[in-house]
């Protein structure tokens, strides 16, 4: 008895090798890479797009930094226009055509995703037997899993094709045939989102609501729903990023026209479809070279902070719904 | 009455929003199944590709998939189950900043996971290629060597896609951990295990299925993954393999989009192109289905 008392403490006492804190002290360094890309990423980007605003010979050309985003009367133009036009002299490198495209692009499929995603989130919450449930989230899931140049060629060879049977467009790609492709990457991350954050909400709510008379579908609608809203806004934030993130499908299927145009029906070329397209052409360290690294830092910034608009809201919701004894 | 209509609608409206995904995803596979089987053969997986990449195969595709692949995985994979072991087992025991600290590096992990994609090729190309490659021809080759690193190339392309995977691994691999019970740590620390064996010896092997799902997931996102490797090291046309990691290569990703977008003759590369893009879609299928069949084995393992 004494004897196996002693030898307890004895382990219990024994040391940690000096490898093993070695090894977790490394551990602990290696853990700091995913800190460490996201700033090499951000300083990277921006070392090549620095000069823009240092080099005071930098786009000249075409009227200084302002000329970015202030529209200008170009040569053998009649009024000011914003143009995105890099090939020629001088180049005409105007980033809002391109952002509007990204803009209209992006709306578009948020228009799209956001009905048939939550619907779907909502079937698959509320009404799917389990059986069903079963064979279909694993269905969304791998949808979300198709790589993205293979839905942008889908959308390219049959979806451009078939929009253009329904509706006379005059371009084959456009902005519509893009979004539609980016519903396929957006919807799923809508619904399998909202289906968490419908599934969480806690069942003596619902009960209590069927309990004081309410009908299933108004239980469904003003009780759960409104419970479920911070991860449904969440599902919107992460596929609204999504979209504006996603490079090969609106490369492939857009028509990648750089124009100030709000209809859903002409090409557009949004701000990731340009880099993809142009940074191979480029003489490394000139205008354009810099422009397009901007384009990417401006990215970079914007997605990050719709993700943290997106993890605060969130946060903010799910306090106040705490705070309310909603969960 | 009311109650009829109401749900009815609810019903009807959901399930016909779910009815179109699924349309939507049987049309997608169906229609890329119908049209790239029948050039299907043994040849095509092997040969090179010939006349205006119209005919031939695509073998050369796979291997530098398969390469550039592997490199992201040896490359990724082990960091990033790393950093997963510090989340879940350290850093909530390393005292006051360990918390913290973890906090921050999830908030990075998060927004790593929302970067898009291309910004990871600009990052690739200036920040692996014309830095660490320019450094390495400088330190090499003296400062005014003509470029034999700084290129693009599958040495490059390899790391760069496992940053845009990192987050992936990290968050499957801190969640297995954490499915892990409690009291089989307080066991073995009990026992006088080291919190390093416990961790290394107890805890691991009985995450493995959720790490491994990880890296499924991993694996399937990155050889998928195209618009990282546009300036990194994607070669339009290269019958020949790389047999030097500073190659450039050809990748099905890139094939897909080269042949559906600068095809001298779109007609005649049509059922190449959805032959390519049948198997880069049964590649992702092949090891989603992986990661499921892994999940649920992890899920019934705790």
């Amino acid at each position: 008895m004494s004897d196996a008392t002693s030898s307890t403490r004895r382990l219990g006492q024994m040391r940690t090798p000096l490898w093993q804190r070695a090894a977790e002290r490394g551990l602990a360094i290696i853990a700091m890479s995913a800190i460490a890309a996201v700033v090499l990423i951000l300083v990277f980007i921006l070392r090549e797009a620095a000069p823009l605003f240092v080099d005071e010979l930098a786009l000249e050309a075409q009227g200084g930094l302002s000329s970015l985003v202030r529209a200008r009367t170009w040569e053998g133009y009649d009024a000011p226009e914003h143009v995105w036009q890099p090939v020629g002299f001088p180049g005409k490198l105007n980033i809002l055509p391109l952002f509007a495209g990204t803009l209209k692009i992006t709306l578009l499929t948020m228009l799209l995703s956001v009905p048939v995603g939550l619907g779907g989130a909502i079937f698959l919450a509320e009404y799917a037997p389990r059986r069903l449930r079963e064979v279909v989230k694993p269905a969304v899931e791998l949808l979300a899993s198709v790589p993205s140049v293979v839905v942008g060629f889908f959308a390219l060879a049959v979806l451009a094709g078939g929009l253009q049977r329904l509706v006379d467009a005059t371009y084959r790609l456009n902005a519509t045939v893009a979004a539609l492709g980016l519903a396929f990457a957006v919807v799923p991350v809508v619904v399998t989102i909202s289906e968490d954050a419908l599934r969480a909400v806690p069942r003596d709510l619902v009960e209590a609501s069927l309990a004081l008379g309410a009908r299933r579908w108004q239980t469904t609608l003003g009780v759960t729903l409104p419970a479920a809203l911070p991860g449904i806004a969440a599902a919107i934030v992460l596929g609204f990023g999504r979209a504006v993130g996603e490079t090969m499908i609106v490369l492939m299927a857009s028509g990648n026209a750089p124009v100030l145009d709000a209809s859903p029906l002409s090409s557009a070329r949004t701000v990731t479809a340009t880099i993809a397209a142009e940074l191979g052409e480029v003489t490394p360290g000139d205008d354009h070279w810099r422009v397009l690294f901007l384009l990417g830092g401006l990215l970079f910034v914007v997605t990050v902070g719709l993700n943290e608009a997106g993890r605060f809201a969130v946060g903010r919701l799910r306090r106040r719904l705490r705070a309310e004894g909603v969960t | 009455m009311k109650r009829a209509k109401g749900d009815l609608a609810l019903l009807v409206g959901t399930g016909l929003a779910m009815a179109l995904i699924l349309v939507a995803l049987t049309a997608l596979f169906g229609v890329v199944l119908v049209e790239g089987v029948p050039r299907l053969d043994l040849a095509f997986f092997v040969e090179a590709p010939d006349a205006d990449m119209t005919g031939g195969g695509i073998g050369p595709a796979l291997v530098g998939t398969a390469l550039v692949t592997l490199l992201m995985t040896v490359a990724g994979v082990p960091v990033g189950v790393a950093t997963g072991i510090w989340l879940a087992e350290y850093a909530p025991r390393a005292g006051a900043w360990g918390p913290r600290l973890a906090a921050v590096v999830r908030g990075a992990v998060a927004n790593l996971a929302g970067v898009p994609s291309i910004v990871f090729g600009l990052f690739g190309l200036g920040f692996f290629v014309l830095f660490v490659g320019g450094q390495l021809d400088a330190l090499l080759h003296g400062p005014d060597a003509p470029p034999i690193w700084a290129q693009p190339g599958l040495l490059w392309a390899g790391p760069t896609l496992s940053v845009l995977t990192l987050p992936v691994v990290i968050v499957t691999t801190e969640e297995a951990l954490r499915a892990v019970p409690g009291p089989l740590r307080e066991a073995a620390l009990g026992v006088g295990a080291t919190r390093f064996q416990t961790t290394f010896r107890i805890v691991l092997p009985r995450a493995a299925s959720g790490i491994w799902t990880g890296v499924a997931l991993a694996v399937g996102r990155g050889a998928g993954e195209v618009a990282p490797i546009l300036f990194t090291a994607a070669a339009n046309y290269l019958p020949s393999l790389p047999n030097d990691p500073r190659d450039m290569f050809m990748h099905l990703g890139y094939h897909v989009y080269a042949l559906a977008t600068q095809s001298p003759n779109v007609d005649a590369a049509r059922p190449t192109l959805f032959a390519t893009a049948l198997v880069l879609l049964s590649l992702s299928f092949a090891l989603s289905s992986v990661a499921m069949v892994l999940r649920a084995r992890a899920r019934s393992a705790t």
